[in-house]
């Protein structure tokens, strides 16, 4: 018995909280009436309007273009009409404008004929996925086909699918492993097609144990060259550094990708999106959405489309019960709060938390205990960082303390005695430093 | 939809995992009572007196600086461990004006002075102590013979410690003897258990003796067993790690091995270190002193340095120095150099680009 995988430095234990929709499967929203479908989903520059107020639009029909080399499509998710375009805020306090879709009534059924991808070319399935507006749907929403592209000189030894979802409370993952196993490690092969990868892992952490199981049952039964590896669970585990590192024990250097290390890593969840967009030629306009949290009468997992407004989501699982004092996009560690319920949900929000009030204890100055040293699993010294940039020493900050390395994952501000707000406050910096 | 609560807008992460300053205050001062109670118990109720006195007026010094600076800091519990650590680091018989210039010293000088909770530089407690010790040494080096060993002992050597009493007899010129076997020749007395201890286990009494704190010192320091409880149980609860202490002990015990039986003219590798390790507070001090927060690196590499250091020291002072008891001093030795540490000595980067630079190198 060999140890189990995981990364080495740092990391944190934080209570998974996942029980609240973990055994809820997958449900499907009844239509709203009214989408928001913001113009900015994803990393990189905002797309282009290609419909004016008034103009009816299609499901699946392309209504913002890409702009730039990093950028990505947005698409209708229902057939209606444009009642207006505004300008929204939204959870990770991004500007933009956005797309007001009055749903029609009637909408198209779902028949269509699933295509044999396997005979089609790499080239093919790479211009697929721009095509349908595919990006990474573990947050970041980095549009996939600009990972995807791999340089001449560069070649994919492994591709990494990343499966753990380390933060608390999201179950969308794991149940997509559960209900859509199959369709999942198919995008998976079509995604290792495209990089033309020698190896495929897929890291899932051991509390998804069953998720592992099912995974390599099918695994096995089809024969497909997928690696499946439980790790042991740990938090930022689900970074694609800390993953590499516990997955293929490589360390990628500083201010560099992946593919530095001969490696791409892709969310499960955009895995499947990909399947979709080729085998089904669906645009991502949908996605599995966590609604949970201890303030959540009915959490739930939904399959909603992009441009939900939250309070509709909300509406479906009964609303909010007890003293809810935080509505979060995202995870509890990385996820934003916002305040408004109108705040559409993007292609990047994996889940919608209600969190209760938790004690409030007073802040007090650094006592220098070194407990978010030990817990930085990027090795920097989040204390020294914090004095620095609060006398607005940026240039200190950025030069000799590494500043930028910083993933803002929260393992330092968790283990915070003081309770000293150190993600904030490196944001700030980061902004600040850049400034200069 | 209902009427929507109001909501919180804040930066990442929620969660937290619910420690506290005041939480880990309290928590050491907790592992802390095992030991004061056998102080209390082995020196009498004016021990008690002496430690109520020590925290009464570090916390009272904390309340009336606070007023200045008009925020109330009392209630996070590090007055309240200063005062504590300042009254177990005081002999048994002082009289009381010691502990409270002490405390205030500790508070005032050595804390507020630099600005408060977390910017000192030396250990508050630790220098209190020293202020006090080398401003009133007398009171501070005369030790009360402790309840268990008050009938057997002999009225010459009323209220010495035994590393105080080593050091005295090798200074006075003996030689060739180990510190057990000059304890035995004056006639240091051992108690029942620890002699029974003794014919059974065949380790010396005396090193039984101060391991389960039979012997005189200061009020919290003399039960080794009772404060590696106490730090066993800081260790468990994660408010300290394994670095400073294991490297402090080991270190020291390793150099007196080696060297501390020179002045007895012994030879090299002829040290006793067991008691040196058990008495004079080392264990008091490596477990509760050296391990304070403020006033010790924050990267682990830098606690292993900054225990070996301490080690260094207290064998250096203790064995060529003039002090039996060296190791507050020591401490505040490595509190200086703290900065120093945490400047030079930090954890490796995650993907640092000089490792890559090696690795392709070597390629």
């Amino acid at each position: 018995m060999h140890a189990v995988p995981t990364f080495r430095k740092g990391g944190v234990h934080p209570p998974d909280h996942k029980v609240f929709s973990r055994e809820q499967e997958i449900v499907r929203l009844p239509l709203p009436s009214e989408l928001v479908v913001a113009l900015s989903q994803h990393m990189g520059a905002p797309a282009k309007p290609l419909k004016a107020k008034g103009d009816t639009v299609e499901r699946g029909e392309k209504i913002g273009e890409s702009v730039g080399f990093i950028s990505a499509d947005v698409h209708s998710p229902v057939n209606g009409t444009i009642k207006e375009i505004k300008t929204v805020t939204l959870p990770n306090s991004v500007q933009c404008d956005a797309f007001v879709i009055t749903v029609d009534e009637k909408q198209p059924g779902n028949a269509s004929k699933p295509i044999a991808w396997r005979k089609l070319k790499k080239e093919e399935l790479f211009a697929s996925i721009k095509e349908h507006g595919i990006v990474g749907l573990g947050g970041a929403t980095f549009p996939a086909h600009v990972k995807f592209t791999v340089p001449r000189d560069k070649k994919v030894e492994y591709f990494v699918v990343n499966g753990v979802e380390c933060e608390p409370y999201l179950t969308s993952d794991y149940r997509l492993m559960m209900e859509k196993g199959k369709e999942t490690l198919e995008g998976i092969l079509i995604a290792a097609k495209i990089l033309e990868a020698e190896k495929i892992i897929v890291g899932v952490e051991l509390n998804k144990q069953d998720a592992i199981d099912h995974l390599k049952e099918i695994v096995k039964e089809k024969g497909w060259p997928i690696e499946v590896v439980g790790l042991k669970v740990k938090y930022p585990q689900g970074d694609e550094k800390q993953l590499l590192k516990a997955a293929i024990n490589r360390e990628i250097p500083s201010g560099k990708l992946p593919l530095d290390v001969g490696a791409v890593v892709s969310n499960i969840g955009t895995c499947y999106a990909i399947y979709e967009a080729i085998v089904y030629k669906k645009s991502l306009y949908e996605r599995i959405i966590s609604v949970t949290g201890e303030g959540i009468v009915n959490p739930k997992n939904i399959l909603a489309p992009i441009g939900t407004k939250v309070s509709d989501l909300l509406e479906f699982c009964g609303g909010l019960q007890g003293d809810v004092e935080k509505l979060v996009s995202g995870g509890p560690m990385m996820g934003f709060a916002f305040f408004d319920t109108e705040t559409p949900v993007t292609k990047g929000s994996s889940g919608i938390l209600a969190l209760h009030a938790r004690k409030k204890v007073r802040r007090t100055p650094c006592i220098s205990c070194g407990k978010c040293v030990d817990a930085c699993p990027i090795g920097l010294m989040p204390t020294l960082l914090y004095k620095h940039i609060t006398n607005l020493n940026y240039e200190v900050a950025m030069n000799s303390l590494s500043l930028l390395d910083c993933k803002e994952c929260g393992s330092c501000s968790y283990v915070c005695p003081a309770h000293l707000p150190l993600v904030h406050t490196f944001k700030t910096g980061k902004k600040m430093g850049r400034k200069k | 939809m209902t009427e929507q609560p109001l909501m919180i807008v804040s930066s990442s992460p929620h969660l937290h995992d619910k420690s506290s300053t005041a939480n880990i205050m309290w928590h050491v001062s907790l592992a802390l009572v095992p030991a004061t109670l056998w102080g209390i118990y082995l020196f009498g109720l004016y021990s008690l007196v002496i430690i109520l006195v020590s925290i009464g007026s570090a916390v009272l010094a904390e309340f009336l600086l606070g007023k200045l600076s008009k925020e109330c800091t009392i209630w996070d519990g590090s007055a309240f461990l200063t005062g504590l650590l300042v009254g177990l680091n005081m002999t048994p018989s002082v009289p009381l004006f010691i502990p409270i210039v002490a405390s205030i010293f500790a508070i005032f000088v050595a804390k507020w002075t630099f600005g408060g909770l977390g910017a000192n530089w030396a250990n508050p407690a630790l220098s209190g102590r020293i202020f006090v010790f080398f401003s009133f040494t007398t009171y501070m080096s005369s030790f009360t013979t402790p309840r268990t060993l008050l009938k057997a002992m002999p009225d010459a050597l009323g209220g010495a410690t035994p590393l105080g009493f080593v050091k005295t007899a090798i200074a006075s010129g003996s030689s060739g003897m180990t510190s057990n076997e000059l304890l035995a020749q004056a006639g240091y007395p051992a108690t029942e258990l620890a002699r029974k201890l003794c014919a059974v286990l065949g380790i010396n009494a005396y090193t039984i003796d101060s391991f389960l704190g039979n012997i005189a010192g200061s009020i919290g320091e003399v039960s080794s067993i009772l404060l590696l409880i106490g730090g066993i149980y800081l260790l468990i609860r994660k408010i300290i790690t394994w670095h400073i202490p294991v490297t402090y002990l080991l270190s020291s015990a390793v150099l007196t091995w080696i060297f501390g039986g020179l002045p007895a003219g012994l030879g090299m590798f002829h040290g006793a270190f067991f008691p040196s390790m058990l008495s004079g507070g080392l264990m008091f001090g490596a477990l509760f002193m050296a391990t304070d927060y403020v006033t010790s690196p924050l990267s682990s590499k830098g606690k292993a340095v900054f225990g070996i250091g301490c080690g260094f020291f207290t064998f250096l002072f203790r064995t060529f120095g003039s002090m039996p008891e060296a190791v507050s001093v020591s401490i505040l030795m490595m509190n200086i150099i703290t900065p120093t540490i945490d400047r030079y000595i930090r954890p490796r980067k995650f993907g640092d680009k000089k490792l890559f630079a090696k690795k392709e190198a070597v390629a």
